[in-house]
């Protein structure tokens, strides 16, 4: 850990549009929370819902893969990473650093809004917004390790982030249930599941499989991420 | 005193070879690496500065190899060609922050001498996306410059600038190279690394063209026939008045004018406004017909 290459993180993240886009979706998420308990429509279903389809199902990724790959992938993209590359650092803690700030974001722009949201919606019933919120924190640190290590690995990080996110793990995960069993929702839905006595929430994937899994995608995205930069070649204008 | 050596280095992309096989070896003093576009320049730039690893043969600082290597970055500073520097920070916090990132004792001392140096200390509290092409280059400059390092290396520093600014960071390297450091800047203009660099390495389509003497250099250059194109008042004349003058090879008559073949480069440009005036023939036109860097480079590297 970096404090240097995290200042310099946090404000090309939050300096820019790309501070809205963050707040975005929390947003919508939030006013959704409130207009349905102002409605009256926050029984425990609808709540559960919102929760697993908009915050975990959708927010939860896209936020991570703007998180994630935005700290590092247009640095390299323009070259701006040689001014952090030329300096007596360990690559892995510059990878780290720049993880750690993605997964900083994603705690402050999609786990605190989605216990908000829960406890706005369904208050402590059934622990449904304690259960949602760890859910979104394994799986918000699994999905930024994997969208790091893929933007220091690919140009085109962004692209296959979305394939994976919205191909993978909802239309093939949906036509062929044994996509579902290596789907970072999916464990992070099964460990929600086994937090909540909600009985809409259910995951294939049993709780110590999706917890090992989680465990070793993030360890293993961070580890990538840091040898990938150790050998990263930056090409010139020619 | 740093050397920089590099031995039977090549990098290819794919089938690509982008550096075949050079070596040489970077010294105190100012070397200007001088090629045309898409020589190799930025490539060997980028080898030096542990951005690329060669795909044959060693890139050392002071005997230590350079890739995947992050201890050499205290003694190396680097000044990228392209031009993006976080915008969103102000010139001294990007300074600074390098200062930090180089773990110096006293990064606010640091940064305030770094500014001194590139005189940029009177927009120090600007953000970097409002300066122009020149102040970022010399922002850029300090930060290479924070941790006071014995080898700069600048990958065509001069690009964008105005005259001003141009002789300012002239001035500026000629300095550091004074303090005894090693500095190494490419460039595809000639007049530019005549003017600043003592040692000049000629790259030409990836491979080591030249080394040396910037004078033996230029004489290799100079030595060389030179073709111009002249118009004139009166051609014949004038074509007459060089032939016997001597200060010419050949001089051919052709429908757009003289075709002629100087022997010396700068005797001839000096030659010919008296050879006309003493002919009494006033000249319209003289161009050279075959100045390109790209025709100097080819006859360099032409065996």
């Amino acid at each position: 850990m970096n404090a240097t290459i995290a200042y310099i993180t946090f404000r090309g993240m939050l300096g820019r549009r790309r501070a809205l886009l963050l707040l975005a979706l929390p947003v919508i998420l939030l006013l959704l929370a409130i207009t349905l308990t102002a409605t009256g429509y926050n029984d425990l279903s609808s709540s559960t819902a919102v929760l697993q389809r908009f915050a975990l199902g959708a927010l939860l990724p896209l936020l991570a893969l703007i998180a994630g790959t935005g700290v590092i992938g247009p640095e390299i993209d323009d070259g701006q990473i040689m001014y952090i590359l030329t300096k007596p650092i360990p690559r892995p803690v510059i990878t780290t650093t720049k993880l750690l700030v993605a997964m900083a974001l994603i705690v402050l722009f999609a786990v605190a809004p989605t216990l908000l949201a829960g406890l706005i919606m369904s208050g402590v019933t059934a622990q449904l917004a304690f259960a949602f919120t760890v859910g979104v924190f394994v799986g918000g640190m699994a999905y930024c390790a994997v969208f790091v290590a893929l933007a220091v690995v690919s140009r085109f990080a962004v692209t296959i982030g979305l394939l994976y996110a919205l191909v993978w793990e909802v239309l093939i995960g949906n036509v062929a249930p044994g996509a579902r069993k290596l789907s970072i929702l999916q464990w992070a839905t099964s460990v929600t599941d086994s937090l909540t006595s909600a009985t809409a929430v259910t995951s294939e994937v049993s709780l110590g499989i999706a917890v090992t899994l989680l465990v070793i995608v993030t360890v293993g995205g961070a580890a990538l991420a840091g040898i990938r930069l150790r050998t990263l070649s930056i090409t010139g204008a020619e | 005193m740093s050397e920089l050596r590099l031995d039977q280095v090549s990098r290819w992309y794919g089938n690509v070879v982008a550096v075949n096989g050079i070596s040489m070896t970077i010294g105190p003093g100012v070397t200007g690496l001088l090629g045309p576009n898409g020589a190799g320049k930025s490539t060997l730039i980028h080898l030096m500065g542990g951005f690329l690893a060669p795909s044959s043969g060693t890139v050392a600082l002071d005997g230590v190899r350079i890739w995947a290597n992050q201890h050499v970055y205290r003694h190396i500073g680097l000044v990228p060609e392209r031009e993006t520097a976080y915008e969103f920070l102000t010139g001294w916090q990007f300074v600074e922050c390098m200062a930090k990132l180089h773990k110096l004792t006293d990064p606010a001392a640091a940064t305030r001498r770094a500014l001194a140096l590139v005189e940029m200390e009177y927009a120090k509290d600007r953000q970097i996306g409002t300066y122009s092409k020149g102040m970022k280059q010399r922002v850029k400059m300090a930060a290479a410059l924070v941790h006071d390092p014995p080898v700069l290396l600048l990958d065509e520093p001069f690009n964008g600038m105005d005259p001003r600014q141009r002789l300012q960071l002239m001035d500026l390297i000629r300095r550091m190279a004074a303090e005894g450091r090693t500095i190494l800047f490419s460039s595809h203009i000639l007049e530019e690394v005549e003017r600043l660099a003592g040692h000049i390495e000629v790259v030409v389509a990836g491979r080591h063209a030249a080394s040396g003497d910037f004078r033996a250099i230029r004489r290799l250059m100079t030595d060389r026939p030179h073709v111009f194109a002249v118009r004139s008042a009166d051609d014949r004349r004038l074509a007459a008045a060089i032939i016997a003058d001597g200060s010419a090879r050949s001089v051919q008559l052709t429908e757009g004018g003289l075709r002629v073949e100087a022997v010396d480069f700068r005797r001839f440009t000096w030659l010919l406004p008296r050879v006309a005036r003493d002919a009494d023939v006033r000249l319209w036109e003289v161009s050279p017909a075959d100045e390109s860097l790209e025709s100097v480079f080819s006859y360099l590297v032409a065996p």
